[in-house]
């Protein structure tokens, strides 16, 4: 799923404090699970708003509301009148999200809450962990199911590094080494010898590097 | 002695089969070369051949190749270090066509520091390809005469080609397999990370020999002389793949400290006589980081002088 963590809070009063209609509107699937972008979320950051603005004496209205995705145009539909009417939006969703809306409402003003951070699982309640950067060519087939591209700092792929230290990162003592992952894998599906097959020159054109990317499903 | 592919004064010692000895020099951070060229003076008559790091620990300084060429100029043999941190596919083949241009032998293959260590934090970092694919990458250059395109380069650049290996990096069972890979990619000859536990260093080499690569490859050991106990200790406790045992430290804190670095010298002349027996070891490379005035001594004391006269 989408991960994000919702932006310092000064930042936010920063962006929006001079509209004098504000809908704080919420994404309630990637973004509620991390407990950051939900509608719950968003109409908590509306209840901190309205107190700052009422300290600061700034006159702004605001409501908050939130709807399951805000990247699919048949979960706008009742939310439709709402948005339209809205000065400007500050929306809890990922980057994509975000997005959706800004070209949905061509004149509305429509703010970030959130910084999108990765593509992750979550391992344990509350920890979310990087998997997946959308390299448009996966290799989790040949890396014993962990990804080098997401997981190894240096993105190797004839890894380790020579700074691998008791199967942690040269980085930071709290990040596993990905390559200590994928031999451990290797070797525990009885394929350690596979860690001699030099794997090729990656074709990063399936990546941003080529561009933005879509794909479109020809049946409909 | 065996049929020299380029015209690396380090190809030719090694295949005469002389123990070799490199160094290196770390460029200033700086547009004045005056110390570059003043390091390369200080040793050049000690060793075969030095190399020029690339922005070592991800701290920008006066580039590799422009230092090489300094180095060159002055009739050293330069290493050109190339890590895969900073440039694309793209900008590697053109730096090692330049590097060929001005006469330059040899180069290192490496992955690089992450940048999160150096001045530049914040930088984005390239790894398009990783260091095996580099060392692929300029044997394909060199042997076949095409880019990674496939298109043909006219005159193809003529490198002797190196690559890095960390027998103290772990899982420790596939640092045997992983020379093995860099050997399979076209690695001519290895530099070794600092070795300062000889007996986890000669157990490597056991595995190493045991699969013939020490026969495919001309293996260097790394050697950097401790200049202190707290240096001792710092590498033991904060730099990830080095291997410091406690009784090293024991024996650095064991004298007084404005002997430390003597002592120092002394166990880095210690090891490499040890390891000039280990079957394999076709050589040296003397990293005295910040210490090169050091370079002679350690070469001289350790019977690697005077280096022999080839060309």
């Amino acid at each position: 799923m989408i991960v994000g963590e919702q932006k310092p809070f000064e930042e936010i009063w920063e962006m929006v404090k001079d509209h004098k209609q504000l809908t704080v509107f919420g994404c309630n699937t990637c973004v509620a699970v991390c407990h950051q972008g939900g509608n719950k979320e968003a109409g908590i950051l509306a209840s901190q708003l309205k107190m700052r603005a009422t300290q600061d004496g700034v006159d702004i209205q605001i409501v908050d509301s939130g709807i399951e995705r805000q990247c699919e145009h048949e979960f706008f539909e009742k939310t439709e009148d709402l948005i339209r009417k809205s000065e400007a939006v500050l929306s809890l969703a990922c980057g994509i999200g975000v997005q959706f809306m800004a070209s949905k409402y061509p004149s509305t003003p429509i703010y970030p809450a959130l910084n999108t951070t990765f593509l992750g699982d979550v391992p344990e309640t509350g920890l979310f962990t990087e998997k997946c950067q959308a390299c448009g060519d996966c290799v989790l087939g040949i890396t014993g199911g962990v990804c080098p591209v997401s997981r190894c700092a240096k993105r190797l792929f004839n890894g380790p590094c020579g700074g691998s230290t008791t199967g942690k990162c040269e980085i930071s003592k709290t990040v596993d080494c990905a390559w200590q992952l994928v031999i451990d894998r290797l070797e525990a599906m009885g394929r350690l010898g596979d860690y001699e097959k030099v794997m090729p020159v990656k074709d990063w054109s399936k990546d941003r590097s080529g561009g933005p990317r879509s794909f479109k499903l020809e049946d409909f | 002695m065996a049929e020299t592919i380029t015209r690396s004064r380090l190809e030719k010692i090694l295949k005469s089969g002389y123990q070799a000895v490199t160094s290196e020099c770390g460029p200033p951070r700086s547009s004045d070369p005056s110390h570059i060229i003043e390091k390369g003076e200080m040793i050049r008559n000690h060793v075969d051949s030095i190399n020029i790091t690339d922005n070592q620990t991800s701290v920008t300084r006066l580039c590799s190749l422009a230092a090489c060429i300094h180095l060159k100029q002055l009739g050293v043999d330069p290493v050109l270090q190339m890590v895969v941190r900073d440039r694309n596919r793209i900008a590697l083949q053109s730096d090692i066509l330049g590097a060929a241009s001005f006469g330059i032998n040899n180069v290192l293959c490496l992955s690089g520091d992450h940048q999160s260590f150096g001045d530049n934090p914040q930088a984005q970092n390239v790894f398009d390809l990783d260091s095996m694919q580099l060392i692929q990458t300029v044997r394909h250059m060199r042997d076949e005469g095409k880019f990674l395109s496939g298109d043909v380069i006219k005159v193809p650049p003529n490198l002797f080609v190196g690559a890095a290996a960390n027998p103290f990096g772990d899982p420790f069972k596939i640092r045997v397999p992983r020379l093995a890979k860099k050997v399979a990619c076209g690695a001519e000859f290895i530099q070794t990370q600092c070795i300062y536990n000889l007996d986890k260093f000669e157990k490597w080499m056991e595995g190493v020999r045991e699969r013939g690569l020490h026969e495919k490859v001309f293996i260097m050991a790394g050697i950097t002389p401790l200049r202190s106990v707290g240096m001792a200790r710092y590498l033991q406790k904060n730099v990830p793949g080095m291997d410091v045992p406690d009784a090293l430290i024991e024996r650095m804190k064991g004298v007084e400290k404005n002997q430390q670095a003597q002592e120092g010298i002394n166990i880095a002349v210690e090891s490499i006589q040890r390891l000039k027996e280990v079957k394999g070891v076709a050589g040296f490379h003397v990293m005295a980081i910040e210490w090169e005035e050091k370079v002679p001594e350690i070469v001289e004391r350790s019977g690697l002088y005077p280096r022999p006269q080839i060309d």
